[in-house]
Formats: C-alpha cells, sequence, structure tokens
C-alpha cells in the first residue's frame, strides 16, 4: 500500500505491562475507599494511556451514556438509552472486503485479540452544535487495517452499521437510508487520532453508544463516527454516506469540525458543552482542537468547499 | 353523537375562560421544578426550549382548532378561544427567551446571523411577529375600536402563524421525522377546513 502511517512511538513508549497492572491495583484501591465512587466500574478492559488524551474534564458516565443521536434507535436523545438494550451485541463480526489482502467475516474477538486497548480521552463535537469530553477505549483503527492488509489502488474505507429492524426500532420507518452508511479517506482512516472504541470508561461501550465496536475521529462531527459496525470495505471511489444521501447540502463527506463554516442550520461558530443545569457555550477550535494532528491531511483544499 | 355535542356544549358553558389561564400556566410551573430538580434530563436548556415551543404550537392548534370544530360538530368553544391564543403567546415569548438567555446566552453577533442565515429560525421569528398585533388586539377595547370585521379580518393573521410554527418544527429536526409532520398535516387540515366548499361540511 501507498500511504502508509509511521509512528514516531516506539516500543519503549509503551507502558510496560506490569506498571500499567500496578497503576490499576492502585485505582482499584482508590475506588474501593470510594473517592472515585463516581466512575463506574472503573478498569474492567486493561487499558493503556494515550498522548492523545485531552487533559479536560471527561463528562459523567450518566451524561455519555443518557444523551445519544442513535437514530437507529430512535430520534430522541434518550431513545438510544431506553430501546438499545435491545439489541444483541454477542455473536458480533464485521464483514471486511472490498481492496484488501485478507478480505473475510471477522469475528469480534480476534479483531481484537492481542490488541493493545487505550484509554483515549476525546474531545467530541455534535454536528448540531453540542459538545463532550469522553473517555474512550479502542485501539486504531490503523492497527486493523494492517492486519488485513490494504491493497494499493484503495483510496477510501466505507463502514456500515447492524440493519437488524427486528432490534433496532428506529429502523422500522425510513428516517434516514438504513443500513447507516460513512467513510473515510485513507489517510482519514490510518490517521492515530481514529480508532474503533470498543469500551468507555474502562467498561465494555453500552449499546446505546455504538456497542460492541464503533469508530471515533474526534476532528469530525459526530455523526461520522459510525455505531455498532459489521461491514468495513476498502474503495477507490468516495463511498456514500447515509447523512449525504439524505442532504448533501447539509452533511458533506468531509464534515470536519470548521467553526468557520456554517452548516446551513447551526452556525458552527460556538458549541454548547454539555454537562450541569445551564451547557455553557464555548468557542469551538478549529478541527475539534486537533488542528496539530491533522490540518495536515486537508493541505490546500478549499475547505468551505470540501465541507 | 349530537346528544354528546349538546351535552359539551352545555358542560363547557358553565366553565368560564379564566381558569384556563391558570391551568396554562401549570406546565410552566411543573418545568420550572423539573428543571430544578434535575429532572429535565441530560441537557435540561434543550429540554425546555422545546417543550415550551411543542405547547406553543399545540395551544395554537387547539385555537385553530374551534372555528371547524364549531361547524363541522356544532361544538362550541369560541369563548375560550382568546385565552388559547394568549397562553400560545406567552409559551411563544417563553421559547424565544430560553433560546435567547439560556441557549444562545446573549451571543447577539451568532444570534442576528441565526436569524437571517437559519431558515427555521426566520421563520420561527416571523410567526412570533405575525401573534403581536394579535395578542395586543385580544381584547374587548381593541374589539370595539376595530370593529367586528377589521378585527376579523386582522386576526387571520393566525393561519400564517400556525403555519409557520409547524413548519419551523418540520425544518429544524434532522431527516423526515414523524412528530413534527404529523402536527403540519392536522395545521393544514384545520386550514383547508376553512376553504369554502369544506366549510359547510356538516359531520353532525
Amino acid at each position: 500500500m501507498s500511504k502508509t502511517f509511521k509512528t514516531d512511538l516506539k516500543w519503549s513508549d509503551v507502558t510496560p505491562k506490569a506498571d500499567f497492572l500496578n497503576r490499576r491495583q492502585l485505582m482499584a484501591g482508590v475506588g474501593a475507599a470510594g473517592l472515585i465512587a463516581s466512575t463506574p466500574a472503573l478498569g474492567k478492559i486493561a487499558t493503556v494511556k494515550s498522548r492523545y488524551s485531552t487533559s479536560e474534564k471527561p463528562n459523567s458516565f450518566e451524561d455519555i451514556t443518557k444523551y445519544n443521536n442513535f437514530y437507529e434507535f430512535g430520534t430522541g436523545k434518550d431513545d438510544p438509552a431506553k430501546y438499545a438494550g435491545a439489541l444483541t451485541t454477542d455473536p458480533w463480526s464485521i464483514k471486511i472486503d472490498g481492496m484488501v489482502d485478507r478480505p473475510g467475516t471477522y469475528d469480534l474477538a480476534d479483531i481484537t485479540k492481542g490488541v493493545t486497548m487505550e484509554e483515549r480521552i476525546y474531545r467530541f463535537r455534535c454536528v448540531e452544535a453540542w459538545a463532550m469530553v469522553i473517555p474512550w477505549v479502542g485501539f486504531e483503527l490503523s492497527t486493523l487495517l494492517k492486519r488485513v492488509g490494504v491493497k494499493s489502488g484503495a483510496k477510501y474505507v466505507a463502514f456500515e452499521t447492524l440493519e437488524r429492524p427486528s432490534e433496532m426500532i428506529g429502523q422500522k420507518r425510513r428516517t434516514i437510508p438504513w443500513p447507516y452508511r460513512e467513510g473515510l479517506r485513507l489517510d482519514e482512516a490510518m490517521n492515530p487520532l481514529t480508532i474503533l472504541a470498543t469500551g468507555l470508561y474502562g467498561d465494555t461501550l453500552p449499546n446505546q453508544n455504538g456497542a460492541p465496536i464503533r469508530l471515533v475521529v474526534p476532528w469530525k462531527y459526530g455523526f461520522k463516527s459510525i455505531k455498532s459496525i459489521v461491514r468495513i470495505s476498502l474503495t477507490s471511489k468516495q463511498p456514500e454516506s447515509s447523512w449525504n444521501m439524505l442532504q448533501p447540502s447539509e452533511y458533506g463527506f468531509y464534515s470536519n469540525v470548521n467553526p468557520n463554516v456554517d452548516h446551513p442550520r447551526w452556525s458552527q461558530a460556538s458549541e454548547r458543552k454539555i454537562g450541569g443545569l445551564i451547557a455553557k457555550r464555548q468557542p469551538t477550535l478549529m478541527f475539534n482542537g486537533y488542528e496539530k494532528e491533522v490540518a495536515g491531511l486537508y493541505k490546500g483544499m478549499d475547505l468551505a468547499k470540501f465541507y | 353523537m349530537t346528544s354528546l355535542v349538546q351535552s359539551l356544549n352545555s358542560a363547557t358553558r358553565k366553565i368560564p375562560a379564566w381558569i384556563l389561564y391558570v391551568l396554562g400556566m401549570v406546565p410552566v410551573a411543573a418545568l420550572t421544578l423539573q428543571l430544578f430538580n434535575g429532572q429535565l434530563g441530560i441537557d435540561p436548556v434543550k429540554t425546555l426550549e422545546h417543550e415550551l415551543g411543542e405547547i406553543a404550537l399545540q395551544l395554537l392548534i387547539a385555537g385553530l382548532a374551534i372555528t371547524p370544530l364549531r361547524n363541522a360538530f356544532g361544538l362550541n368553544l369560541i369563548k375560550f378561544r382568546r385565552a388559547i391564543g394568549l397562553l400560545a403567546f406567552a409559551y411563544v415569548v417563553m421559547h424565544l427567551g430560553v433560546w435567547l438567555f439560556l441557549d444562545m446566552q446573549l451571543l447577539m453577533q451568532q444570534i442576528l446571523k441565526d436569524l437571517v442565515k437559519r431558515w427555521y429560525i426566520t421563520i420561527g421569528m416571523f410567526g412570533l411577529l405575525l401573534m403581536i398585533p394579535l395578542a395586543l388586539t385580544s381584547n374587548n377595547l381593541s374589539l370595539r375600536k376595530l370593529g367586528a370585521a377589521n378585527w376579523r379580518k386582522l386576526h387571520k393573521l393566525t393561519y400564517g402563524a400556525v403555519l409557520a410554527g409547524a413548519i419551523h418544527y418540520v425544518i429544524l429536526v434532522k431527516g423526515w421525522q414523524l412528530e413534527p409532520l404529523i402536527y403540519l398535516a392536522i395545521v393544514v387540515l384545520l386550514l383547508a377546513m376553512r376553504i369554502p366548499p369544506l366549510k359547510r361540511v356538516r359531520l353532525v
């Protein structure tokens, strides 16, 4: 493949297992003392910290799990928390096809086997102009793509969410074209910030947040971070995405967080940080604060045109 | 059916219209209480904003339904219409207030831009402006000064206001959601029932 992501991280940068196990013991001790009782089920998944995590304070577990846009379970913000329990997430497999060396249907356990899970505390920005800070657990998408082998000529990665109206009641109406589809350019997919998340707050991902495995692309509006993934395809053509199919003038393929390019419905200049009685408005940052890491991907592009 | 309408008419005759103002403020009290008890969900401001807007739309529709109900069913609720209309206006104003103060937090530059750039905000604000002369003339003195014919003509602005409210809701949500479309369908039906041939249809 032509565009391999090169990291400046070395194996020596990875926290030795003994160290992080110690750290977890320490945390468990603190937890037992009841000092962090508000953090649910801390550390059920072994994770290492990441240099990509923000130092901002994450939203509460309740904020993150009771305020979701997951139209497969209804359009209300509280619908996913109410109805996503019906979803069967085990067994789960992902079909990986298209321009890959080793296509196939992979069991989720095979995909995550031997993968070092990281805690990635990311800023999250919804296109509806609200924002949170979320402590994901996951691994870089590039890890998976490298394992299945990306063929030269592949330029895009397409994703699909499960379509199962019997368990996803929102799919009984065609609010948006099902199955939910999203896509990334290959270099975006290979960026170290792009992860596949399988957990939240150190525990398995709640269904309403996209269990058992979802994409997280923190510099793009939230709808790009597709949930409950069942298919990943490598293609040479720009893939379709559900929101773009529905209203192309509102939802571009790139959908990078950009305070200078307004969505027709919402000014993107500011955002409401969820939490507390009155969500405080704060200025929106270019690429949601990840400018340093991703601005290079769009060098020379007119971001008002490629929104 | 006729006897049902008759008993409804005689029952409502005994209810004074002022009771509606009292009942109409119950949701405001309930929402305020819920707000401070943390019962409005993760994003209380949005819940408040949406609830107030939805109640306003429901009241506008209720006001719009009075005449067709009389024409088609012989149900006479006209004495409640002023209260319903004024309550609708109060809810629209509160809805705007929540948006300005709690949602936008008085970021004037962004507010002014939104007013001209976001169609649903433009249409919503247009609906509110139409309601101002209606609210100001919803009293006996104005009715006398304007004369019944002029007053009725002026109050046809209601049609525009209700339609603006319903369209505001349809286009502000993402995708084609069911609830706002149902509201719009009801509004269109109630307006259609005022067109001369349909106006004369008696269902009872």
